[in-house]
Formats: C-alpha cells, sequence, structure tokens
C-alpha cells in the first residue's frame, strides 16, 4: 500500500514536470484554474446577484462601464459582469458532464470494438461512422426542441453526440495493443478476455482516454455555446452563449454596447482554449510519440567547450 | 517400444498440422507433426527460422493468431485431447499443466505494470491466490528461485536487464508448478554470458522441479548440453526425431547432416564455414515432393515427385526420407 503511493507520487511528480516544461500547458492549467475558481466562488466574486429582480430605469439599460458596473449593464438593466462570472458555472458543469458522457460511450464502444473485433466490432464502428457523418448541430437543435432545453438534457445531448472520436482513438490504441506478446503471454497464462481487457488493455489506454476527454471538454463548452446562442440554452440559467444570445437580439449592435457582446464571447475563448491547451499537453506527456525532441535540442546536443578543439583536427 | 505407450508419455502429439490461411493462399506451416514427452525429460526443438517451431508450439497451448487453425492431429496430454477442450478447460490447462517462456521477455511483459504483479497474475488466474497482494510471498519465492532479490518485484520491466526480464519470465512459468515448460528461444538476444546463466538455470530447475521441457532453438551447441531427445523441423515437416547421441553422431537425415555440419568447428580454425545452399521453401508454394528436395545433394528423383512419410528406421529414431527406404528396407518392422 505505501508503496503504491510512493509510486503514485513519483508518477504524480513526473506528470507535473511534463507539465511545467511544456509552458503551453502551464499557460492553460493556469487558465483553467482561474476558470474553475471564479465558478466555484461566483457569489463572492460577483458583486450583483443576477437572479435578484431590481428596479430598472432607463438610464441602465447598456449603461456604459463604470465603477458600479465593471463590464456595464445589460438590456434588462442587470450587471454584465455578475452574469458573466455566473455564467462561467454553467459553461464549465456542461463542459465536464458532457464529457464525461462521451469518455464513457467512446472508451467502452472503443475498447469493445477495438478488442473483441469480428462481428460486433464491425457493428459498433459502422454505427460510430453513422454517429460522425451525422451533422450534429442540427440533430442537437431538434432533440433539444423535442426534449426540453433543460441543463441536463443540453449535457445528455452533447454527451451522446461527441464520442465518436474518442471511440476511434481508443479502438486504434486496442487494436494495436491486443497484438502485444504481453498479451499472448497473458493468454498463455489461462487468462480470459475480460481479465486482459481490465488488467493489460485498459491501463494503456487510459492516459490516452483522459487526454481526448480534455479536448472534448473544450467542443462541448462550443457546442453548449452555439445551442444557447440559438437560444435552446436552459433558460432557467444564464450561459455564456445566453448571454451572446440576449445580446445579439435584444439590440446591443444598434446600441453600442460592445460590453454585453465581449465579456461572454472571450470568456468561451478563454475555457476553450485553456482546455485545447491543456489536452494538447496531456497527449504529448502520455504519448511521448507526440514529442520531437531530437528536433529541438540539435542546439544543446554537443556541449564541449569551445568550438577550437573540433577545428584543429 | 515401451517409449510409445501413451501411460509413460506425459506429452503424446499425434500428426498435428496447423495452417494459416490468408488471401494469398493456404501456408501449411506444420504438417503431420509427431512426438511425445516423457515426464522431467526435455526435448530440443531445432529448425531454421520460420520452419514452423513457434506454430506448432502455439498449437499445443491453442494460442494460434487470429489466421491459424488447427487442422489435424491430437495434442494428448496425459491422455486427454487438448484439442476437443472447450475454451474455459483450455484455460485452466494452460500455464497450470503447460507454461511458456517467450521470445524477447521485453515483449512479453507489460510496461506499465510491475513485474511482480505480473507473476502473482498468474496464480490470482487459476484462483492459487486470492489476490495480488495475498500472492507475494509465492511470487518473492520465485524470483529468488531465479536469482533475483524478492524486493525487486515492484519494480518495472524497463527497471530490469535483460537478463533479469528473462528470469522473471522463468520465474513467471513456473509460479503455477507445471509439468511442462516450453521455452520458446529463451536465449536469443542475450549475450553468451547472460546465455550460459540462463541455460544453467534453466537446467538446474529442470532437474530440481522435475519438469519436462521443450527447447525450442536453432543454437545446436544448446541441444547438446541440455536435451535428452532432438526434434530437427524442415519447412513445417518432421526432417528427423531421436535421442541427442544418434542425432549428433549418426544423423540420417541429409538436413541434419548439413546442418550439423553448418556448425563451426572450433578445433579447426583453419576451416571454412559451410552453409546449406538455396533457402528454405515458401509455406503456400512447397514443392511437390520432398520438402528439402531442391536443396538436397542426395535427392533423386523419387524425392521430386512423391512426399515421404515418417518413418521408424529403429526404435526411437525416425526419419522422413526416401533415401532411409532405398538403402535400409530391413529396418521396416
Amino acid at each position: 500500500m505505501r508503496q503504491r503511493l510512493v509510486r503514485w507520487r513519483q508518477n504524480l511528480a513526473s506528470f507535473g514536470k511534463t507539465l511545467v516544461r511544456s509552458r503551453m500547458g502551464l499557460v492553460g492549467l493556469t487558465m483553467l484554474t482561474v476558470a474553475i475558481a471564479a465558478a466555484v466562488l461566483a457569489p463572492w466574486i460577483a458583486p450583483y446577484d443576477p437572479r435578484a429582480s431590481i428596479r430598472v430605469s432607463i438610464e441602465d439599460i447598456y449603461a456604459r462601464p463604470s465603477s458600479g458596473h465593471w463590464l456595464g449593464t445589460d438590456d434588462g438593466g442587470k450587471d454584465v459582469f455578475s452574469a458573466f462570472v455566473y455564467g462561467s458555472r454553467v459553461s464549465l458543469i456542461v463542459g465536464f458532464a458532457a464529457s464525461m458522457i462521451s469518455m464513457l460511450i467512446g472508451g467502452t464502444v472503443g475498447l469493445v470494438a477495438g478488442f473483441y473485433g469480428g462481428r460486433i466490432g464491425n457493428f459498433l464502428m459502422r454505427l460510430t461512422d453513422i454517429f460522425l457523418v451525422i451533422p450534429d448541430l442540427p440533430l442537437m437543435i431538434v432533440i433539444v426542441a423535442i426534449v426540453g432545453p433543460s441543463l441536463w438534457n443540453i449535457i445528455f445531448v452533447i454527451g451522446i453526440l461527441g464520442w465518436t472520436g474518442t471511440a476511434r482513438i481508443v479502438r486504434a490504441q486496442a487494436l494495436s495493443l491486443k497484438e502485444r506478446q504481453f498479451v499472448t503471454r497473458a493468454r498463455a497464462l489461462g487468462a480470459g478476455n475480460f481479465y486482459i481487457l481490465r488488467r493489460h488493455i485498459f491501463p494503456l489506454v487510459l492516459p490516452l482516454m483522459v487526454a481526448n476527454t480534455v479536448l472534448v471538454i473544450s467542443l462541448s463548452i462550443l457546442e453548449e455555446s452555439t445551442l444557447s446562442f440559438l437560444g435552446l440554452g436552459d433558460p432557467t440559467t444564464l450561459s455564456w452563449g445566453g448571454m451572446l444570445n440576449f445580446a445579439f437580439t435584444r439590440g446591443a449592435i444598434s446600441a453600442g454596447a460592445w460590453w454585453a457582446l465581449v465579456a461572454p464571447g472571450l470568456g468561451i475563448v478563454w475555457v476553450v482554449l485553456a482546455c485545447t491547451l491543456v489536452g494538447n499537453t496531456l497527449e504529448e506527456a502520455f504519448n511521448p510519440r507526440l514529442q520531437s525532441h531530437h528536433l529541438q535540442g540539435e542546439d544543446k546536443m554537443v556541449v564541449r567547450r569551445g568550438p577550437a578543439q573540433a577545428a584543429e583536427e | 517400444m515401451a517409449a510409445q505407450a501413451p501411460e509413460a508419455s506425459l506429452l503424446e502429439v499425434r500428426h498435428l498440422s496447423t495452417n494459416f490461411v490468408s488471401d494469398e493462399g493456404v501456408f501449411r506451416a506444420v504438417e503431420d507433426l509427431s512426438f511425445h514427452l516423457k515426464k522431467g525429460e526435455s526435448m530440443g526443438l531445432v529448425g531454421e527460422s520460420g520452419c514452423g517451431k513457434t506454430t506448432a508450439m502455439l498449437s499445443l497451448l491453442r494460442l494460434l493468431p487470429a489466421a491459424g487453425r488447427i487442422v489435424a492431429g491430437e495434442v494428448l496430454l496425459e491422455g486427454r485431447d487438448l484439442m476437443e477442450l472447450d475454451e474455459a478447460e483450455m484455460r485452466a490447462v494452460r500455464w497450470r499443466s503447460m507454461s511458456m517462456i517467450f521470445q524477447g521477455a521485453m515483449n512479453a511483459l507489460n510496461p506499465v505494470r510491475p513485474v511482480g504483479d505480473q507473476i502473482g497474475e498468474a496464480l490470482v488466474v487459476h484462483d492459487l491466490a486470492p489476490s495480488l497482494k495475498a500472492a507475494t510471498p509465492r511470487v518473492t519465492e520465485l524470483l529468488e528461485m531465479v536469482g533475483i532479490p524478492g524486493s525487486r518485484q515492484s519494480q518495472f520491466p524497463h527497471q530490469y536487464s535483460g537478463g533479469m526480464r528473462q528470469r522473471a519470465m522463468i520465474a513467471m512459468a513456473l509460479a503455477c508448478s507445471p509439468q511442462i515448460v516450453i521455452a520458446d528461444e529463451p536465449t536469443t538476444a542475450l549475450d553468451v554470458m547472460i546465455q550460459a546463466q540462463i541455460l544453467e538455470l534453466l537446467e538446474r530447475l529442470q532437474r530440481e522441479l522435475g519438469l519436462a521441457v521443450i527447447l525450442v532453438t536453432h543454437d545446436l551447441s544448446v541441444v547438446a548440453e541440455l536435451c535428452h531427445r532432438v526434434l530437427v523441423m524442415y519447412g513445417g515437416v518432421l526432417a528427423e526425431y531421436s535421442d541427442v547421441d544418434s542425432i549428433f553422431n549418426e544423423p540420417l537425415h541429409p538436413y541434419t547432416r548439413r546442418l550439423l555440419e553448418a556448425f563451426p568447428d572450433l578445433s579447426r580454425l583453419e576451416g571454412k564455414l559451410v552453409s546449406i545452399p538455396g533457402h528454405p521453401p515458401r509455406l503456400n508454394k512447397l514443392p511437390p515432393g520432398c520438402r528439402f528436395a531442391p536443396r538436397c545433394p542426395e535427392a533423386f528423383e523419387r524425392c521430386r515427385v512423391e512426399q515421404p512419410g515418417v518413418r521408424q528406421v529403429r526404435p526411437g529414431h525416425w526419419v522422413t526420407c526416401h533415401l532411409m527406404e532405398e538403402s535400409a528396407p530391413n529396418a521396416h518392422g
């Protein structure tokens, strides 16, 4: 047990090192931490409660940024900054929850298709192809319109449409792993299919799955924003996409109220970029073949002192 | 003929044939292979690369790749035909009765799991230990048996040297106290010193544990040192099968003779290296007659048209060659 703990700590440390060495990953992680902190601490950060009903005068509508309202007010005279901070919650919840669903479905489909192959594998991959060619957005709009635009419905819809990439990556990895000799050895040992899948294939696929999932998070966030922007978001919670929708449809552009559009837009970019950076770094850390040190390290390869030594001969 | 009686044999293989089916046709990788193995006996399986040695061994365990088909023959383990077992029964046989040391230990170990866990795995799979943790004492014992300190069981394969990995594989093969261990080229890719260590270890374990060993190799010196009996394969068929003395002192098959001649003699330093001209046959385009005929200096007309059958020319000495019939017709019977 103690050894396991030590090993865990070593793994974590080496993972941390990779992350720090990669500046991109560190930037991404910092950005993501800021976003998560904002979402968790929203009630303390936001100066106003966006859900409280307020009395509005005409000057309050699309008011310019001021000391009272750092990012101005929206069409309802409410504080944009407060809505912006609370909106991060929706984006992150949808992003994480939907990509969890994607990972579960995609991981299972990919492992089963890759490891068992044959007729089941073929069927699963054709199913994946079907999901891949269906244009996601129209289908999402239709499904949300049918099941109703609640937060969990949106998560569900994004989740069940976003697993195809994960499935294909996991399948490819499982396909190559099952031909490795240690799998034959495990089989010679008397191990059954499920055991081999659980103890030999899954641990080697998992890192890839995690890296892929982080990338799927950013996609899910984008999709949620798209749905909300199209007016299919959960009406009871205001997400960044929803803020954009309101600003766009309720005359923010003609009123010149750039603050109502810029804040949620940048928020989406911020979180998506953070997840992409972290995801790419994870992918690189878990899949050393993506690294290319032999190309990057040329200038550091020869460390003898002075070029004269070589020139003498 | 007592050696042939089934009750004396631990393992008896009769007329085993394995094909590989692919788009390019049927590859007859192993054909009509018969041999037997007694308790505590060791047999060398010798032949060029690609002559079906590993395929034959994987057939015994029914672990062929997807394209492989066992098309004929019986594998009797203590009188029970392994080819008739269902998959669950076969799983129980694997490793418990017959285990395997794989070629290239690095590939046969999962890189992301500690070596000790992978040895303990055999015990857990066969219900000899309730959990990996409970298997630790036995794993320690096994590792120490092959000369690895038990404390290193929590390390990963890449932290082991090549020789240690091979020894760990041997420990793994012994985990369930099998009666038969198939060692598939256990010393390839190791340097000569380590090779000697591994072979010594195998010999010692065989003696101490009374194991029956099938040693697959292309190194004749290893066979001479370690084995009681030798089976020479050529192009998927048995060429010659006898005890080690007969093979080395009076080889009958032209291929065996060439093989022994090709082995450099260190006492005659001026001697040139001898090789057998030509290539082994392609298994999907076999010659109509004897598979060795195109390379055989002693081949005559019949060899090119008719496939020779396996003949027992002397008690315990089998040869697949037409010459045996021509020159020694009295040996029949």
